[in-house]
């Protein structure tokens, strides 16, 4: 019974992953109907007409990362839920996505200023650099405060102080790329290129991947450090993989589409009610087909909503997150109550 | 197999390099029960945190069959050795069964599948804790006296050689408290499980335990089979308890007695007497007993809680002397209690006493029926 209920699941996330790949593929401010799509992408890329490179080169690489990116951000949120035990910790609350933004902003306001193009490596290191030194300041709070609730409070300041310095980075830094700079920095998928999406593929796939092998001793943390010790997982060992992985994940996306909200936490509590299960094993792999399609929409919305205008993905991604979140906070309070 | 799984030699425990407690030497056996007594913040928890690894001893060692603990890799001490511990654990959306099946996590591959056989220990497990019909619950929606239930299959699940148990009876009633212990025990005899744990409750650590340790501040007190350390006044020592008494033959406890100029005197016998004397100790009333045989059930308490007891030797008729002493009493206080209205061969002067009381008009009658509330 239970099988059938996770094979359902994974059929139904595959199902609206294809649909919204297959809708992102379609709309936009030139559509493209589906038969014409088949046509471009049998002629490679280069050919297929004067539609050819919009679905070459700009529909495809988005969709791309915004799956990849989306898929990310949702695992990396589910690694961080497990590893402070709380349901509404991610990398955006906990000001992990901000500090990433700020290191990213240095280093292509340095590089820019000295006519250096960013590549994709180096700005998924700052990005990891940045992402590691928030996720220190929130783990020397966590030490010193046990409640989750302030953790939380601490993650949004730091998050805003990072923004801040930021905006001030990007208000002050004269240079015509800065544009570029900005719409980057309110999160977006928009121009993104072959050589990101190959990058971003390799980054997310290994790390994927190894946590993936992870699994296990994820699901014994989920029963608490004590008991987790006590059936032989290297705890020490074990939280630094973890927040080495989670890291990670959240620098890839940061590096390449900016901070993005919510996606992180909504995900991975929707993706569990919809299995019923919290098992890791499972969780991953559906947390990142999850994002993916939950990313795809939102992108589907930024892109058409108020087309010529791209909105950024973060405002549409609140949208639609926020309430989730706020409804299994209640639903959360409702139950310890009884 | 030897008979001593693990022992501690010259163990010193305690947080950031300070001792709580030096000295340590247990030996835990297998086939017994070893239960940690003593005050809050003497340091149970903390000796039970060394054994089971998750604090470093500040100085000595843990010995599993004499080999330093330190040495034991992760996954050997897993398989030998499983914990209940009094943290409240709320995973998310596990059920019992999946919370019992984490146990076999040292016995699971790579990704942590589970076999059929593991199942079946799963099952087994939830069966030994009679939590079978529990398996399909969630784990957060469950009483704390089943929770309990569902760890104890959780540490059976890793198929251990010891289990140590940190307070396990904490948040249970009484019928849950007892459901437990018992399974323990059982358990322990089936199995040949060697068992440390810490209680609360010294009555239950009296009657569970083949071995008590009384942890004092500071340092390990008498250790030793129940019966010698529950003997005397050392309980109330150990816990630094100056009101109140504790009664070592039931492992009951007594509120202090209220001193003063009696104000009663309660004729009892044959546990007749206990209800009225722990009466008016809480209406603060200060009373009299008597005349009791030294081998009455009625006179640990009365020795508890009254101000003097008028006694006689056990299995002697109740003499002359003690009748003129409980009537010298009779004749101070202003009210007296008859709590029995039985009187054989042995307390006739008992029923003198009472008739006398009578003709001072001081006598009120207290019949077991009613006290009884029927």
């Amino acid at each position: 019974m239970k099988k059938t209920r996770y094979s359902g699941a994974f059929a139904f996330l595959a199902a609206a992953l294809l649909v919204l790949l297959i809708g992102n593929i379609h709309a936009g401010s030139v559509r493209l109907p589906v038969g014409e799509v088949l046509g471009i992408l049998a002629a490679g890329p280069g050919g297929g007409g004067a539609n050819g490179p919009i679905l070459w080169n700009i529909r495809l690489p988005r969709i791309l990362a915004a799956v990849i990116l989306g898929g990310a951000l949702s695992v990396s949120g589910f690694l961080l839920q497990t590893f402070f035990a709380n349901p509404i910790a991610g990398p955006f609350v906990l000001g992990i996505s901000s500090g990433a933004k700020l290191t990213v902003s240095l280093m292509m306001i340095f590089l820019l200023s000295r006519g250096i193009p960013a590549s994709s490596m180096a700005l998924i290191a700052a990005a990891f650099a940045g992402s590691l030194i928030s996720m220190g300041f929130i783990l020397v709070i966590s030490r010193r405060v046990g409640q989750m609730s302030i953790l939380v409070v601490c993650g949004v300041m730091i998050g805003y102080i990072c923004s801040a310095v930021t905006d001030f980075l990007v208000t002050f830094a004269d240079d015509s790329n800065i544009v570029n700079l900005h719409n980057w920095s309110l999160g977006s998928f928009s121009g993104i290129s072959w050589d990101n999406v190959a990058v971003m593929a390799a980054v997310v796939g290994v790390t994927l991947a190894l946590t993936f092998l992870q699994s296990k001793p994820i699901g014994a943390y989920q029963m608490g450090e004590v008991y987790a010790r006590s059936v032989g997982v290297n705890i020490r060992a074990f939280r630094v993989v973890l927040i080495l992985l989670s890291s990670v994940l959240s620098a890839c996306v940061t590096a390449f589409a900016g901070p993005i909200s919510f996606v992180g936490i909504a995900v991975p509590h929707l993706i569990k009610r919809l299995f019923g299960t919290a098992k890791p094993i499972l969780m991953i792999p559906a947390c990142f087909l999850g994002g993916g399609a939950f990313c795809l929409l939102c992108d589907l919305i930024a892109r058409t909503a108020f087309a010529p205008t791209d909105l950024s993905i973060s405002s549409v991604t609140a949208v639609f997150g926020a309430p989730v979140v706020i409804g299994m906070m209640i639903s959360r309070k409702r139950e310890r109550k009884v | 197999m030897p008979d001593i799984l693990i022992d501690t030699r010259d163990l010193a425990v305690g947080y950031g390099g300070r001792p709580l407690i030096s000295h340590i030497a247990l030996q835990i056996r297998r086939g017994r029960i070893m239960t940690l007594i003593g005050p809050n913040g003497a340091g149970k928890s903390t000796i039970l945190k060394s054994i089971i690894r998750q604090l470093k001893p500040v100085c000595g060692a843990v010995y599993l069959e004499g080999r330093d603990m330190a040495r034991v890799t992760d996954a050997e001490a897993a398989r030998r050795m499983s914990v209940v511990m009094t943290e409240r654990i709320r995973p998310e959306l596990m059920r019992c069964e999946d919370v019992a099946a984490t146990g076999r996590y040292p016995y699971t591959g790579r990704l942590g599948i589970l076999t059929e056989e593991d199942r079946r220990k799963v099952r087994e497990a939830m069966e030994l804790v009679h939590a079978q019909d529990l398996a399909d619950r969630d784990f957060t929606e469950i009483s704390d006296g089943q929770r309990q239930r569902v760890l104890l299959a959780r540490a059976l699940c890793q198929e251990p050689e010891v289990i140590v148990l940190d307070e396990p009876t904490s948040f249970l009633d009484i019928r849950h408290k007892l459901e437990l212990l018992a399974i323990l025990k059982d358990l322990v005899r089936r199995k040949n499980l060697a068992v440390v744990m810490s209680l609360h409750e010294l009555d239950l650590a009296q009657k569970i335990s083949d071995q008590v340790v009384c942890v004092e501040d500071g340092a390990i007190g008498r250790c030793g089979p129940p019966e010698e350390i529950f003997s005397g006044s050392y309980i109330m020592e150990l816990f630094g308890a100056a009101r109140g008494s504790f009664n070592p033959s039931f492992g009951s406890l007594e509120l202090e007695r209220v001193t003063g100029e009696p104000e009663v005197f309660v004729i009892g016998g044959g546990g007749s007497g206990i209800g009225v004397y722990r009466s008016l100790q809480r209406r603060g009333i200060p009373f009299a007993a008597g005349v009791l045989q030294e081998n009455d059930l009625d006179l640990p308490v009365a020795r508890a809680l009254a101000v003097t007891v008028v006694t006689e030797q056990a299995f002697e008729p109740i003499g002359e002397r003690a009748y003129a002493a409980a009537a010298a009493l009779v004749d101070r206080c202003p009210r007296v209690i008859c709590c029995t209205e039985r009187f054989g061969p042995m307390n006739q002067a008992n029923r003198r006493l009472a008739e006398y009381a009578q003709s001072k008009g001081k006598l009120t009658m207290e019949s077991p029926v009613r006290r009884a509330g029927s």
